[in-house]
């Protein structure tokens, strides 16, 4: 519900809400800029001393108007000479005519009614409704994805997009806020919504004396210049008419010719509530708000088109089923639960898969669970996770549902998540408790995918099949990936003496075969994911890079498994032999912004994007490489490099463990534990652990780190979920 | 563009009970190409003594602006049902407001006189820029403003 008020509407109004924000933006400037050019107003001067300066140069003046931003502006009509011209307030001495520069008047008319007169008004005022909503939507969206209103501040993992519009979201967000209310209240002003606020000045005679001399009238003399807002004065040719004093504590009427407030007005508390906030919404008189709020206004454009991003990839992750069989009378249902259609999209490659090997298959989202469901032959649930534990979108109402539906079909659960958060699949955890607890026999045990995995997908697919007793193949591709060819311009290879053998592969873009210019390689940093395909499969593996783009070259570090199609296929792949291969970005994986430690830990072939990391430390940033291998003779994968990187202050330290060296075998859990004060010293001072390998090596570190950060106060879902401890494991 | 009033409503004092005593005329108010916001404009009628008889048309929505069309205000005391009815937008820079109105004939030749007050944000206030005599020579000729009026014609 949230999502759909946020997303849809936020892509429909993103252009005119820009214009609105661009030209407020632009606006804000003006109070900081009017500051810096108004003449200062000199303490002690008075309203009466300015009045008599002016008055002496312009024997027709009418009115003295003090401006927002502490700028004097006198209307005279002399005769010969009639205007408004701005004004010295030391001297009443004339600065020039006073006039709104055209461009100004332009960006403030398009601010407030899209130059379309009142409808565009009108229109102006629900974009700042259209403003409040998205901003407070937002905010509680981002709450529920980062855990709930006291993790707003965490950092964001994420694509690009998802990134830039979160950080920036929560940035501009107070900002937004007020100027959409302060906007709101103004529009409701303009359209008489809310009453006229000022009083009505009493009816007073005036004495009809001669008048006196402005600066010796004594009610404006003991009113200070810097509290005045407008003075007008007395028409001439009218004995009876009198000056009015606007003050921001109301309005005064005086007589001309004794200098006596005939009558006091006091400001409403409505044209206090007005004055306030048109200081907040314009800035003019807190030039240092303003800017503030411009600023946020300035993030608008860019969260506009990064929403429209985001909503334009889960509308391009919504499936679309062919040939769903009816709920009554399908053998086989399957019930989606997803915040962000990626699961949909799992769901749907099941449901093709299921249906091609002659099972009636009917798909539907969890919330819609009915009796028509629970009486098919089997149910299969696959469900993400959101936030910190909670059910996505469509599974809200499911567990509260299933409680009042009858039936107990065979049910496996599928949870999909992200190890790096602490709740891995606790959603799905849930639902497959509560389905054991409803009396549900289990076809297969809860199964946790990782990151959209389509390896473990397909794993559990396997397993499904042999439950089922018929083969079946799940091949889930989340988007077709375009791939890029490249070819093989170097190989290391290690490990071939114990069996295990690991290669150091080095891809670079072929030649332009005309030109015979290198080619360019995609836009990719260490930490990253290549995908690669094998020839004859359609289902791309991915391997950690160990280089970036500025390196020239893609490099990836490949163990070698029995069997592996892909690894087999890229031992044997020849200089100069070509691969089809994507960049998929691993923002979660990477080294925090900062100058604070880094610990990186790795088993195997996982050093490949710890290599990479210590490879691009050129400002000598502190890096504590912990690895492990089998023996140091066979498998000491970059050990020239990282002696090398060692020598020139990109790596601070390296600790090794070799599982198979004589000489007591240790693995690098083992020096975790060992170095336990200087790791803990580290942390201190900040510092990020990165692990990459194996899923049993990084439940090995796991452990290890637990008694090293516990005497610290810390533990180690807290420093998962605030992004220092992070972990790439296959 | 000019804003086209067929038969206002003006107030009732100026309207003429029956039409075989009256004459349409009309008001046209041209403007300076001042460069500015929509100013405010409203036109209305002293007798021969000076004495406020009625408003022709306001055109501004805001009554919070009134208080700069001072003469006018002074003259009618603000109130508002002297404009009910006879309430337009304000008028833009270098464009014209043209009113047609059936006069009652005892008004014109009779001393009467049109009054026009503009008022502009961020500019000048003009009470009574323009005043032109209800009638019959005057008939199509422009009377320059010393504010933002470039003309008024009355016509009968």
């Amino acid at each position: 519900m949230l999502r759909r008020l946020h997303g849809l509407p936020g892509v429909v109004l993103a252009l005119g809400l820009t214009v609105v924000a661009v030209t407020g933006a632009v606006l804000s400037l003006q109070p900081a800029l009017d500051r810096a050019a108004a003449p200062a107003v000199p303490a002690g001067t008075s309203v009466a001393g300015l009045a008599a300066q002016v008055a002496a140069r312009h024997p027709g003046i009418s009115a003295i108007r003090q401006r927002p931003d502490g700028s004097l502006t006198v209307a005279f009509d002399d005769g010969d000479a009639r205007g408004v011209e701005r004004v010295d307030p030391a001297t009443g001495t004339g600065l020039g005519p006073y006039q709104v520069p055209e461009t100004t008047r332009f960006i403030t008319s398009l601010h407030r009614s899209f130059l379309a007169g009142d409808a565009g008004r009108a229109a102006a005022g629900l974009g700042a409704l259209a403003m409040l909503a998205l901003s407070v939507s937002g905010m509680l969206l981002l709450a529920r994805r980062l855990g709930g209103a006291g993790a707003l501040l965490r950092p964001i993992r994420g694509t690009p997009a998802q990134r830039w519009h979160g950080e920036l979201g929560r940035l501009a967000v107070a900002g937004l806020v007020l100027s959409s209310l302060t906007g709101l209240w103004m529009s409701a002003g303009t359209f008489g919504l809310i009453p006229e606020a000022q009083g009505i000045a009493p009816a007073v005679t005036a004495s009809g004396g001669t008048p006196a001399p402005v600066g010796t009238l004594a009610a404006l003399r003991s009113v200070p210049l810097a509290e005045l807002r407008e003075l007008s004065f007395p028409d001439p040719a009218d004995p009876t008419d009198i000056f009015t004093l606007r003050t921001a504590a109301g309005e005064t009427q005086i007589d001309a010719a004794t200098g006596a407030a005939l009558a006091f007005a006091p400001a409403t508390g409505l044209e206090r509530i007005n004055d306030l906030v048109r200081t907040l919404h314009t800035g003019r008189g807190a030039w240092l708000l303003g800017l503030l709020l411009g600023l946020s206004s300035a993030a608008v454009p860019m969260l506009g088109a990064t929403g429209i991003i985001l909503w334009a990839r889960r509308r391009a992750a919504r499936p679309r089923f062919t040939a769903n069989a009816p709920a009554r009378g399908a053998d086989t249902v399957i019930l989606v639960g997803s915040e962000g259609n990626s699961t949909w999209g799992f769901a749907g490659t099941l449901h093709a898969a299921l249906t091609a090997a002659g099972h009636r298959v009917h798909i539907a989202a969890m919330n819609e669970v009915g009796a028509a469901h629970l009486a098919a032959d089997r149910l299969l649930i696959l469900t993400a996770t959101y936030g910190e534990g909670d059910a996505p979108a469509s599974a809200k109402g499911f567990l509260s549902r299933l409680a009042r539906v009858p039936g107990r079909p065979p049910v496996a659960v599928l949870g999909f998540g992200d190890r790096n958060f602490p709740h891995f699949c606790r959603f799905a955890q849930e639902v497959a408790d509560a389905l054991e607890a409803k009396g549900c026999p289990r076809l297969l045990p809860l199964k946790r995918v990782d990151r959209r995995s389509a390896q473990e997908f397909a794993q559990w697919g396997q397993d499904l099949g042999a439950v089922l007793g018929h083969d079946l193949t799940l091949s889930h591709v989340a988007e077709p990936p375009k791939t890029v060819p490249l070819v093989l311009a170097g190989r290391e290879l290690y490990g071939e003496a114990l069996g295990t053998p690991v290669a150091i592969l080095r891809f670079q873009a072929p030649r332009d075969p005309r030109t015979g210019t290198p080619g360019r390689l995609p836009a990719f940093a260490a930490g990253d994911l290549a995908g690669i395909v094998p020839p004859g499969d359609t289902m791309p593996r991915f391997y950690s890079l160990a280089s970036s783009t500025r390196d020239g070259v893609l490099e990836i570090c490949v163990r070698l498994r029995e069997g592996g199609l892909c690894s087999t296929f890229l031992h044997a792949l020849a200089p100069g032999g070509a691969i089809n291969a994507f960049i998929r970005e691993n923002p979660a994986f990477r080294p925090a912004a900062g100058r604070a430690p880094l610990i990186l830990v790795g088993a195997g072939a996982g050093i490949g994007p710890l290599a990479g990391f210590v490879r691009a430390n050129a400002e000598e940033r502190p890096m504590h490489l912990y690895w492990g291998g089998r023996s140091a003779a066979s498998d000491f994968l970059y050990e020239h490099e990282l002696a090398q990187h060692l020598a020139e202050r990109r790596l601070t330290s390296l600790k090794t463990a070799f599982s198979r060296d004589v000489e007591g075998g240790a693995y690098v859990q083992d020096r975790i534990a060992a170095d336990a004060p200087r790791l803990r010293e580290l942390l201190k001072q900040g510092a990020q652990i990165l692990v990459c390998g194996g899923r049993d090596m990084a439940d090995a570190v796991t452990r290890a780190f637990e008694p090293v950060v516990r005497p610290l106060g810390l533990d180690l879902a807290t420093l998962k979920s605030c992004g220092r401890y992070v972990e790439d494991v296959y | 563009m000019k804003f086209v009033l067929p038969a206002v409503a003006a107030t009732a004092a100026l309207v003429a009970p029956t039409l075989a005593e009256a004459r349409q005329v009309t008001f046209e108010t041209a403007l300076k190409r001042y460069g500015g916001n929509g100013a405010y404009v409203v036109l209305y009628v002293t007798d021969a003594a000076g004495a406020y008889k009625g408003t022709l048309w306001m055109a501004g929505g805001k009554a919070k602006y009134y208080r700069h069309l001072s003469d006018w205000q002074r003259a009618s005391g603000g109130r508002a049902t002297e404009i009910d009815g006879i309430t337009g937008a304000s008028i833009g820079s270098g464009k014209t407001l043209k009113i047609t109105l059936d006069l009652a004939d005892a008004m014109i030749d009779a001393g009467y006189k049109v009054h026009v007050d503009t008022s502009v944000e961020d500019g000048m206030d003009n009470p009574s820029e323009v005043v032109a005599p209800l009638a019959a020579a005057a008939s199509g000729k422009p009377f320059a403003g010393k504010g933002y009026v470039k003309s008024l014609t009355v016509t009968f």
